[in-house]
């Protein structure tokens, strides 16, 4: 949906500086300069995908290692900044080494479903009829279940484990982005420039290659960006059930299941995994939201 | 008209029957021995092997399928492994509880929606629209199973006013003041996401009318106020409608996570104990009604949609 | 009648669009987009094509140059057939014949500045990086866009006139010998269009091309081409050179064309409406000729088939109309 107010530079300003040509992407930099809440946004996700990646270094205490007699110590306890778990493993390690596999389960089936997504949704919009009609079918079987129901049921074929729930997640989030993908390759297909290229005498391939491709990546890794914020929840939600990471790995929804017991014990320590979820998604939100918002020109 | 209503309806029979073999294929990929589940381990071979054979597991796999399918469709899902019960029966007692719920939040979540995206609209710029936006893409970020979680730690644990879990009383009581108060926090958790995603579309579709030439036409004939509100939100009314029908959907089938945080016993509640149990009757069952309920409402609001919006007219 | 001189010969042209519907979204009706057109346009001259909207001269132009294929009928270009060609003849084609599109926005591509569009063309046909790039600077000097200084452009940074410069640019960088103008200037502004009215003429003058101008604006066609093609509802009604049909329209429907043309002298004014009614359905055309529900004056033959596209006059003129049956030049 577009934001009725874009920010549109004014004619002096696409020329850039000295009258240097502003090219779409040069815009779309230049926009998103101007978006303080979608750069603080992009601050924070770099500092918890730094934190993530740095966690060996960064975590004061093994992750996976706890004793009884320090189980759900409160926050602010001396040495357990964040408090402890009900094994009596440190919070902030914990959370920290949670990210590397909630991020990961989050990023990489939206990763997977663009580029799978892309090439049958584009396949389906420029060959057009038979093939479309057949990609197209097959995407509505998948479309005709709710998104969480298509990952448990998946994620329960598959069984436990990380590796299962990106491959779940990618089956859930590949129809969509077809969609996207073939609906906006139809639409290019139907501008004048690409009738005059192929008046040129271009092959089919020289077409998609110079002209239909930059035209058709921003609208769908824009919609795949949105749905970043989507997957980090649903993958977080299917350990919570118990059906992605196993114990005694760290992510942040199977801390919430875990430790969902403990609430009577420790009321606040159980919070923690989800804020972060929580803040991962909100700020992926903005982020993508932002991309969109710069994006959107009307050339 | 007529032949766009025969034609969807057509094309949703391949789409049905694809979801049937989906459903079908993706519990035969799950590891591990169905019979396991069923008989000791100690059990005899010849009694294992007939147990296959009367089950018609040792047949090929689009037979197996087929034997399935039809006795699905005359309304035999099998027993439960667990409960020994019929499948259908039990889930059609949660089906009612998912729908109790569902309908709950789809009321809580999509008239704040409306509210918040209507005003952020009319209000476009001023902070009334920001705070409306901020709580819409909050609503949409939020895990709400972890939402269920704190509204558990605070109405619960710390104020003691409303129950944790469940549907009834331990004590037995059910009326309908007990109903409403464990129905209440789970709603709420579940309104989240539909109403987050609802705001953001009222608000845009909203604006899309308001800028329009048409209202600007109708505000310089000096006729603006309710008038001109009303031809506003009919205007932007069918895209808004068609999502509300799709989320419903999603409330339907996606309540997993909240059943299982505050124990509400629905059909998701039910989803995850077949998981667990391994019991692969009621697993199927549970995810082909969902899952066909799914698509007949995304049958209706699509033909829905079509009477309404009069500018998809379709020979 | 087929003169040494034409480039290009176009006979009995015919091309059909089927209209879907129902429930199994079978062909219920057929678009008559083009029905039986014959023509020829001569080496150097520009023929102008002119007609509301829906009669066809678009589809005409994408016909010609081959974007779609027709039903029936035959397309010659300097005497070779062109039709049911392979890809590498369609490529070589595509060197002799050039289009230039009508909507200045949409015919260029966003995301490529002006110089990669306009090699884009040359690139193409083989030609490497930097050759390209020299053809395209070329180019963009004909038709006065300074290269240094447009060259890195967007096409949202131009204005219409500009980006229509650059289409041009864009035909003329593999040196066709005949273009196709499908409605230019129609998205200007007057004192634009001008402008490149007059350019297109110095072009053609320069580089001795041979265009096919098609227009719905009489007075563009009337300023611009030498002979002339009137076209309804997919079939021609009158062919003839540009100052013969412009003072002296013979068939109805172009006396009412030519009539309701706008005109810079006040006194000059209309006292009878000139045309009745609106065009017909293309799916369901008239039968007979397709112009007798809006013609004065209609007569019981028109009602039964379509009059052909005869000789008439010692010039190189023809009229479809049983008005003039009788002057009609028999042949032999």
């Amino acid at each position: 949906m577009a934001e009725p107010a874009l920010i549109h530079p004014p004619q002096e300003l696409l020329e850039g500086p000295a009258g240097t040509p502003m090219s779409y992407w040069k815009l779309v930099w230049w926009r998103l300069r101007q978006d303080k809440v979608t750069l603080t946004a992009a601050a924070v996700i770099l500092c918890i995908v730094l934190s993530a990646v740095l966690a060996p270094y960064l975590a004061p205490h093994n992750p996976a290692q706890g004793s009884i007699r320090k189980r759900l110590a409160p926050i602010g306890t001396p040495g357990y900044i964040l408090g402890t778990d009900e094994q009596g493993r440190d919070m902030l390690s914990r959370l920290l080494y949670g990210g590397r596999l909630s991020l990961r389960a989050g990023v990489m089936p939206v990763c997977i479903a663009l580029l799978a997504g892309s090439t049958m949704g584009i396949l389906a919009g420029f060959m057009g009829r038979w093939v479309n009609m057949l990609i197209m079918r097959i995407m509505d079987i998948f479309y005709a279940f709710p998104s969480v129901l298509l990952a448990i049921a998946i994620s329960g074929a598959l069984g436990a484990g990380v590796g299962n729930t990106i491959i779940a997640l990618s089956i859930v989030f590949t129809p969509p982005i077809t969609r996207v993908a073939e609906s906006v390759t139809t639409q290019v297909r139907g501008w004048e420039f690409m009738e005059a290229a192929r008046a040129s005498g271009a092959g089919t391939w020289m077409i998609i290659g110079h002209h239909m491709i930059a035209n058709v990546v921003a609208p769908i890794f824009v919609y795949a960006s949105t749905l970043v914020s989507v997957s980090i929840i649903l993958a977080s939600g299917l350990s919570f059930l118990g059906l992605g990471a196993s114990p005694p790995n760290a992510e942040w929804g199977l801390m919430l299941n875990t430790l969902r017991q403990s609430i009577y014990v420790n009321t606040w320590v159980p919070v923690l995994p989800g804020v972060m979820i929580f803040l991962t998604s909100m700020t992926f939100n903005l982020l993508s939201d932002g991309l969109r918002d710069a994006m959107d020109v009307r050339l | 008209m007529w032949s766009y209503i025969l034609r969807r309806l057509f094309f949703g029979i391949p789409t049905l029957l694809g979801v049937t073999i989906i459903v079908f294929t993706l519990l035969y990929l799950a590891p591990g021995d169905p019979i396991s589940a069923m008989v000791p381990s100690d059990a005899p071979l010849e009694v294992v092997q007939m147990i296959r054979q009367q089950m018609g597991l040792d047949k090929p796999l689009p037979v197996q399928y087929w034997r399935w399918l039809t006795r699905v469709a005359h309304g035999d899902l099998g027993n439960s492994l667990a409960t020994r019960r019929p499948v259908l029966n039990e889930i059609r007692a949660a089906l009612g509880n998912t729908f109790l719920l569902a309908v709950s939040a789809a009321f809580i979540g999509f008239t704040m929606g409306v509210v918040l995206g209507t005003t952020a609209a009319f209000f476009q710029g001023r902070w009334v629209d920001k705070v409306a936006s901020a709580v819409a893409i909050t609503g949409v970020s939020l895990p709400h199973y972890w939402v269920g979680i704190m509204l558990i730690i605070v109405f619960s644990v710390t104020l003691n006013w409303l129950p944790a879990m469940g549907m009834q009383e331990t004590s037995g009581g059910s009326s309908l003041w007990t109903l409403l108060r464990h129905m209440l926090l789970p709603s709420i958790a579940l309104a989240l996401i539909p109403m987050g995603v609802i705001t953001r579309m009222v608000r845009a579709s909203v604006l899309e009318i308001l800028q329009q030439d048409f209202v600007l036409t109708l505000r310089a004939k000096g006729l603006w106020s309710r008038t001109v509100t009303r031809h506003v939100m009919k205007n932007a009314a069918p895209p808004v409608l068609t999502l509300m029908g799709l989320q419903f959907g999603y409330l339907l089938g996606g309540s997993v996570l909240v059943e299982t945080v505050f124990s509400w016993p629905g059909s998701g509640f039910l989803l995850n104990l077949a998981i667990f149990q391994r019991d692969i009757p009621m697993l199927q069952g549970v995810i082909l009604v969902l899952a066909t309920f799914f698509v007949i409402l995304n049958l209706m609001v699509d033909i829905l949609h079509s009477l309404i919006d009069p500018r998809i007219r379709r020979t | 009648m087929i003169q040494r001189n034409a480039l290009l010969t176009v006979r009995a042209l015919r091309k059909y669009f089927p209209v879907r519907g129902g429930i199994l979204q079978t062909v219920q009706a057929q678009v008559k987009a083009v029905d039986g057109v014959s023509f020829e346009v001569q080496r150097g001259e520009i023929l102008g094509i002119v007609g509301e909207s829906g009669c066809g001269k678009s589809t005409l132009a994408r016909l010609i140059q081959h974007l779609i294929e027709p039903d029936a009928g035959e397309i010659r270009f300097s005497g070779q057939p062109t039709l049911a060609t392979s890809a590498a003849a369609f490529k070589a084609f595509c060197r002799q014949v050039q289009m230039v599109f009508q909507d200045p926005y949409s015919s260029l591509n966003p995301r490529m500045n002006i110089e990669d569009a306009v090699a884009f063309n040359a690139r193409v046909h083989g030609d490497s990086r930097t050759t390209a790039r020299t053809k395209a600077w070329e180019a963009l000097h004909k038709v006065g866009l300074r290269p240094e200084q447009f060259g890195r452009r967007y096409p949202h940074e131009l204005s219409g006139g500009q980006r229509q410069r650059v289409n041009i640019a864009r035909a003329l960088v593999l040196n066709p010998q005949l273009v196709i103008l499908d409605e230019p200037v129609s998205s200007l502004d007057k004192s634009v269009q001008a402008q490149v009215l007059n350019l297109l003429q110095t072009l053609k003058h320069d580089l001795g091309l041979t265009y096919l101008f098609i227009s719905h604006d009489l007075l563009v066609i009337e300023y611009l081409s030498d002979r002339v093609l009137v076209m309804y509802l997919g079939q021609i009604m009158e062919m003839g050179s540009t100052d013969e049909v412009a003072t002296a329209p013979l068939h109805p429907y172009t006396q009412a064309l030519f009539a309701s043309a706008p005109s810079m002298n006040p006194d000059e004014r209309l006292d009878y409406v000139p045309l009745l009614g609106e065009p017909p359905n293309p799916m369901n055309p008239p039968s007979g000729c397709r112009f007798r529900t809006r013609c004065p004056h209609a007569m019981e033959q028109c009602a039964t088939t379509s009059p052909p596209l005869l000789p008439v006059g010692s010039h190189d003129r023809y009229v479809a109309c049983y008005l003039y049956s009788d002057q009609a030049v028999r042949p032999g």
